[in-house]
Order: structure tokens, then C-alpha cells, then sequence
């Protein structure tokens, strides 16, 4: 029995926070739906990680869903790749469910606030799906699953303009999708097959035709509008900045996270290394993307006057790094963007927690609102201080280990210009992180302030934070577990696959 | 709609039948053309037609909002089950085979019943789109924020 329990892991993972979402709306009060919520994200965390074991010691997990061998049936994959993401995605949803509590209660009407635990559960299901699936069309349903899901969650957002911003971004993320599925369309045509170890072997024969072609092209760019990469990151500012806070926090750290990871499984896993970066020049043009994100984001970041809205045009940047380090096609490339890639998840959910237990405090999240906050909330402040000190990237901090790990790709590979414009970009979020301290540290609190604009966050929330921010730390300080992982799965994914 | 007699007859006379082709159309889905979403969309068509001539509060009277939230997240849960209840009896989620003793049957009867699913989910979602559409501006004071 317990063997059978572990060997319908990789579909539990799946399984639970979609079959939890149902139970949430059936449940229907909120402190039950909060419960079910939590249950339902620790579980999967719990076997994310056994899974992230199983597939280390493996070498790959396999499931065939509806016991239909593949390359018939939909296969779950787990390799040492994307089992990293797939601990990412779990392990902030469950830290997200101890967030979420507090945060809703504040921010939702209470009628509403079943939806957005069920919805949360939905876009969970959903980002999970899409990272251990092993079928180029069931990847397509899950990031339905999940961009459905968290459009619903945008505008929810407690300012009128949530509603514009889902829009927009429903409007973008629609073209993404179709995007994809048009190429995905294309190679089904070319191949007649769905399962993406299946398509990496058929492909090869028919790789010189422009149907091919252009299914690189379709994939890369709907992916990459669900990834915000430059420039196609028009719909994340709004988005990240009128969504609920505990939205903004999840989503942050996960949604385009994953949408990278799945632009580079197609590009690795399913094209080849040699067909995308040799034969086509996809390379360059994600170096120079990249490049151009990493600049103009972080120079559009320092000019906000918001400071959710200054973080979203940071993630827009730190995409940028995250690309960079993959479209060198190096086993040292791709293992430093893997860590940013998880890094930045961790950091940025951090800030993002950190700033909704401000708007928790203070219904607005200007960086004049956050006036001499320091003193009124000292240990949501100093999470987002530490938090900021990551997103620079300084010593001890888990940025710090993604910037090394990318500068010594970059070196490697000689890409000198690229290496400044990243020294650069650093210094830019030296500025913006600093705009957000100098408010908090050193500024007043403006006179007509009341008493009760003082006092922490409830524990619920500020455990969250915490708990992100030493993850950083851990990371920061002792980062060998993290770079092995990610080395490993470098070499898989250049070694040809799963 | 009150002064028009004939298309309150016909609607009176047209709403079971279509109820009942839905049901036709859901459980005849593996041999003729239809299935779930069909069937659904055909439910919610009927009850659609309903809320158009005798207005929306009557079609509310008859199908509660309450109804369907509890049908739409009940028919996730018909579908997503059967997928548990094949991991439970040993096999991979969804694997009909180990339903029933012979696989066939097993296969047969666990389609049926998630396309149950998928025909419940459908229609209460259906429904609860239209209710929304049809309620704009009757309930605005509790839609809009202040």
C-alpha cells in the first residue's frame, strides 16, 4: 500500500490542490476553506519533496496517467530539472497558505473569500501541472488551468483597476496561449505525436522545415509572454500591482518562473540544444532580450512612485538575468539561470509578502504611505531590508550566489558586454531597493497619522516572510545543496534530454 | 413577455424536452456524437430559454445560485473521485480497468461517470453565467464596491 502511495505521487501532486479547490467552494465558510487551503498545500509540498529525493537518487520519475503507456497516454515526468521548480512552486504555495489568512481577511470581502483560496488551489494545480508534465498538449490544458485561474485572482484586487489589469493581462496571456498551442499545433502536424521525449526523437528527421521553424518560433514567444520576458512584459506591472497582496506574493514567485521553465524545457528538451541555439539563432536573440529587460526594467523600476508596482518592474529585470543565463546554452549557463531562477522566486515572493503586510498595516502601498515605517513596523521593515539586500545581490544573501554563479557563465562564455550590463543593472536596483529603505528608515511619519497605523503584521504573515527570508539566508551562506542540484540538472538537460 | 402568449406556450412545451435530450445527449456520448459539455451546454440552454421568457427571477426560484455553485464544484469532484477511487483499488489515476472486473466494463462505466462529471460542472457554470449576465444592474449595490 505505502508503495502504491509513493508511486502516485507525481499524479497526487496534481490531484490534491484540484480536487482541494472544489471541496473550498463546497465548504464555502471561510475558516474551513483556509483550512482545507493549507492542508491541501503542505501535503503536496510534503511529496514535492520526497519526489525531488526519488528523482535524484532515479535519475528521472515517470507516471503514466490513466495507466496508458506513453508515448500514447499523458506522461508525468519528474528529472532533476524540474523537480527544483516543482519544490519552488510547493514550497511557496505552503508558505503562501499560512500568508493568505490575515491577508485576505483584509483585503477581500468576507462573501468572496472562498474564491480566491479555490482559485489560488486552481492556479497551484495548474503551475504545478505544467512543471512535471511530460506531454506538449497537457502542458497547454495546465497553463489554461493556471492563467484562468490567476486572471480571476488579478481582479480581485481591492482598487477598481484589478478589473483592467486582469483585462490586460487576460487579453496578452490569451495570445500567449495560442501562441503556444498554434506551435504545438505545427509539430503534431510534422510528427503526429505529443509526448515531448517522443517529440525529441522525431523531430531531428523533419528539423529543416519552416513548419518547424516557425513551431520554435510560435512556442518561444506565447511562453514567453507568459514569462514577461522583454518585450513582452507589458501586462505585469498592472497586474502585480492591483492584484490582492497574497496574489501578487504567489504569483510573483511562481507563475513566470515556471512559464521560463517551460519555454526552456521545449527549447532543450524538445528542440535540442543544437537545433535552437545551433541551427537557429535563438541564442543571441535572448542574450540581447535579456540584456535590453535587465536595463530598461530596472531604469523604469527607479522612476515608480509605487512600491508593489517598482517590484514588478524589478521581476521584469530579474527575468532578464534568469534568461540570460539559459540562452548561453552552457551546462554553467543553464545551472546559474536554474538558480536564479529559484533564487528570485524566493526573494521576490519575500518582498511581495513583505509589502502586502505593509498594505496590511496602512491600505496603501505608495512609497510615500511607507513613510517612517521602519519604526511603526520593525520586523516587516527589516524582512524587506534583507529581502532588498538579496535583490542586489550582497554577500550572505541568495542573490549574491545567483549573481556569482551568472557573472562566472558569463566570463566563461566571454560575453564581457553582457557582464557589464548586469554590473550595471545591479547598481540600478541599488537605487530602487534604496528609494523603498530611505522611505521606510528615513523619513517621517507624516504628522496626521493615528495610533492605530502602528503595530506589526499577525503572526500568520510574518512568519511567511520570515520563513522566505531565511530561506535566502540558508541559501546565502551555505549554497552547495542548491548548486549541486541545479548542476545536475544542467548536465541532464544538455545530455540530451529526458 | 407577459403579452406574448405564443412564446409562452412553446416555451412551456419545448423546456422538458430539451432537458431531456441533454440527458440523451449525456448518456448516449459514447456511441453518437455528444458527451458531457454538450449535454451541459443543452441543460443550460433549456433553463436559459426559461430565464429569457419568464424572466430571471423565475429561472432563480427554480435552479437557486446556491445550487450551482454547490453542481459546479460537485462535478469536479465526481470526476476527480473516479480518479481517486482507481488509485485507491491499485491502479494509476484514472486507469478505468480496475474499476469493474473486466477491464472493458470498467472502462465503459468510468467514462460514464466522469462525462457526469463534466456534464454537471458544465451546466451549473452555464447557468451561473447567464444568472450573472441577466442579474447586471438588479444587483449593483452589492457588485460594486463603495
Amino acid at each position: 500500500m505505502i508503495t502504491h502511495f509513493f508511486n502516485q505521487m507525481p499524479a497526487l501532486v496534481v490531484v490534491v490542490p484540484m480536487l482541494a479547490a472544489p471541496l473550498v467552494v463546497l465548504a464555502h465558510r471561510q475558516w474551513a476553506a483556509w483550512l482545507i487551503f493549507v492542508g491541501a498545500c503542505w501535503a503536496i509540498f510534503g511529496m514535492a519533496f520526497l519526489l525531488f529525493v526519488e528523482a535524484k537518487i532515479a535519475g528521472q520519475v515517470s507516471y503514466a496517467v490513466g495507466g496508458w503507456a506513453p508515448p500514447f497516454g499523458i506522461q508525468l515526468v519528474i528529472d532533476p530539472f524540474n523537480a527544483l521548480v516543482l519544490l519552488l512552486v510547493t514550497g511557496v504555495a505552503a508558505l503562501t497558505s499560512l500568508y493568505a489568512r490575515a491577508s485576505i481577511a483584509a483585503e477581500i470581502v468576507a462573501e468572496r473569500g472562498y474564491l480566491v483560496y479555490a482559485l489560488l488551489l486552481l492556479c497551484i494545480a495548474g503551475l504545478v501541472g505544467i512543471t512535471i508534465t511530460g506531454d506538449a498538449f497537457n502542458l497547454f490544458v495546465f497553463l489554461e488551468i493556471s492563467s484562468l485561474s490567476s486572471y480571476a485572482l488579478i481582479a480581485m484586487g481591492p482598487k477598481r483597476r484589478a478589473l483592467l489589469s486582469a483585462f490586460q493581462y487576460l487579453i496578452m496571456g490569451t495570445v500567449g496561449g495560442t501562441f503556444l498551442l498554434i506551435g504545438i499545433g505545427l509539430v503534431f502536424m510534422m510528427t503526429g505525436t505529443l509526448n515531448m521525449a517522443d517529440l525529441a526523437s522525431r523531430l531531428p528527421p523533419v528539423a529543416d522545415t519552416h513548419t518547424v521553424q516557425a513551431a520554435l518560433a510560435f512556442i518561444v514567444v506565447g511562453l514567453s509572454l507568459k514569462a514577461a520576458l522583454f518585450p513582452l512584459h507589458v501586462w505585469l506591472p498592472n497586474a502585480y500591482t492591483y492584484a490582492p497582496s497574497v496574489v501578487s506574493a504567489f504569483i510573483s514567485a511562481t507563475a513566470t518562473k515556471v512559464a521560463v521553465y517551460a519555454v526552456f524545457r521545449f527549447v532543450f528538451t524538445v528542440f535540442g540544444v543544437d537545433y535552437a541555439f545551433g541551427t537557429l539563432p535563438l541564442g543571441e536573440v535572448l542574450l540581447v532580450l535579456s540584456a535590453i529587460a535587465m536595463i530598461a526594467a530596472s531604469l523604469a523600476a527607479i522612476f515608480q512612485t509605487d512600491v508593489k508596482r517598482l517590484l514588478a518592474w524589478s521581476s521584469i529585470a530579474q527575468m532578464g538575468y534568469i534568461v540570460a543565463g539559459f540562452a548561453l546554452a552552457t551546462p554553467d549557463g543553464i545551472s546559474a539561470g536554474l538558480v536564479h531562477l529559484l533564487n528570485h522566486g524566493l526573494i521576490k515572493g519575500a518582498l511581495f509578502m513583505a509589502v502586502g503586510a505593509l498594505f496590511w498595516r496602512l491600505r496603501g502601498s505608495s512609497i510615500n504611505d511607507l513613510a517612517g515605517m521602519g519604526r511603526a513596523m520593525p520586523v516587516t521593515s527589516a524582512a524587506f531590508v534583507v529581502g532588498g539586500l538579496s535583490l542586489i545581490g550582497v554577500p550572505a544573501t541568495a542573490g549574491f550566489i545567483s549573481k556569482w554563479v551568472l557573472l562566472s557563465a558569463l566570463f566563461e562564455a566571454h560575453r564581457y558586454l553582457l557582464v557589464a550590463m548586469l554590473l550595471l543593472a545591479s547598481l540600478l536596483s541599488i537605487i530602487y531597493v534604496g528609494r523603498v529603505i530611505e522611505a521606510l528608515y528615513f523619513r517621517a511619519r507624516p504628522d496626521d497619522v493615528t495610533e492605530h497605523a502602528h503595530g506589526e503584521a499577525p503572526l500568520g504573515m510574518q512568519l511567511a516572510t520570515w520563513a522566505l527570508i531565511a530561506a535566502n539566508i540558508a541559501i546565502g551562506l551555505h549554497a552547495t545543496p542548491e548548486l549541486g542540484a541545479a548542476q545536475r540538472a544542467a548536465a541532464g538537460l544538455m545530455g540530451g534530454g529526458t | 413577455m407577459r403579452e406574448h402568449t405564443v412564446l409562452r406556450i412553446v416555451t412551456q412545451l419545448v423546456v422538458a424536452p430539451i432537458l431531456i435530450f441533454a440527458l440523451y445527449v449525456q448518456f448516449h456520448g459514447e456511441y453518437s456524437p455528444g458527451g458531457g459539455f454538450q449535454a451541459g451546454v443543452i441543460f443550460a440552454s433549456a433553463i436559459v430559454l426559461y430565464g429569457l421568457i419568464f424572466g430571471v427571477e423565475a429561472a432563480r426560484r427554480a435552479i437557486p445560485p446556491t445550487a450551482l455553485r454547490i453542481g459546479a464544484a460537485l462535478g469536479l469532484l465526481v470526476f476527480g473521485g473516479t480518479g481517486v477511487a482507481t488509485m485507491l483499488l491499485g491502479g494509476n489515476f484514472l486507469e478505468y480497468d480496475v474499476l469493474l472486473p473486466k477491464p472493458e466494463k470498467g472502462q465503459h462505466y468510468g467514462l460514464i461517470i466522469i462525462e457526469l462529471g463534466v456534464g454537471i460542472t458544465v451546466a451549473s457554470v452555464m447557468i451561473a453565467i447567464f444568472y450573472v449576465f441577466a442579474g447586471r444592474g438588479r444587483h449593483r449595490d452589492e457588485d460594486e464596491p463603495a
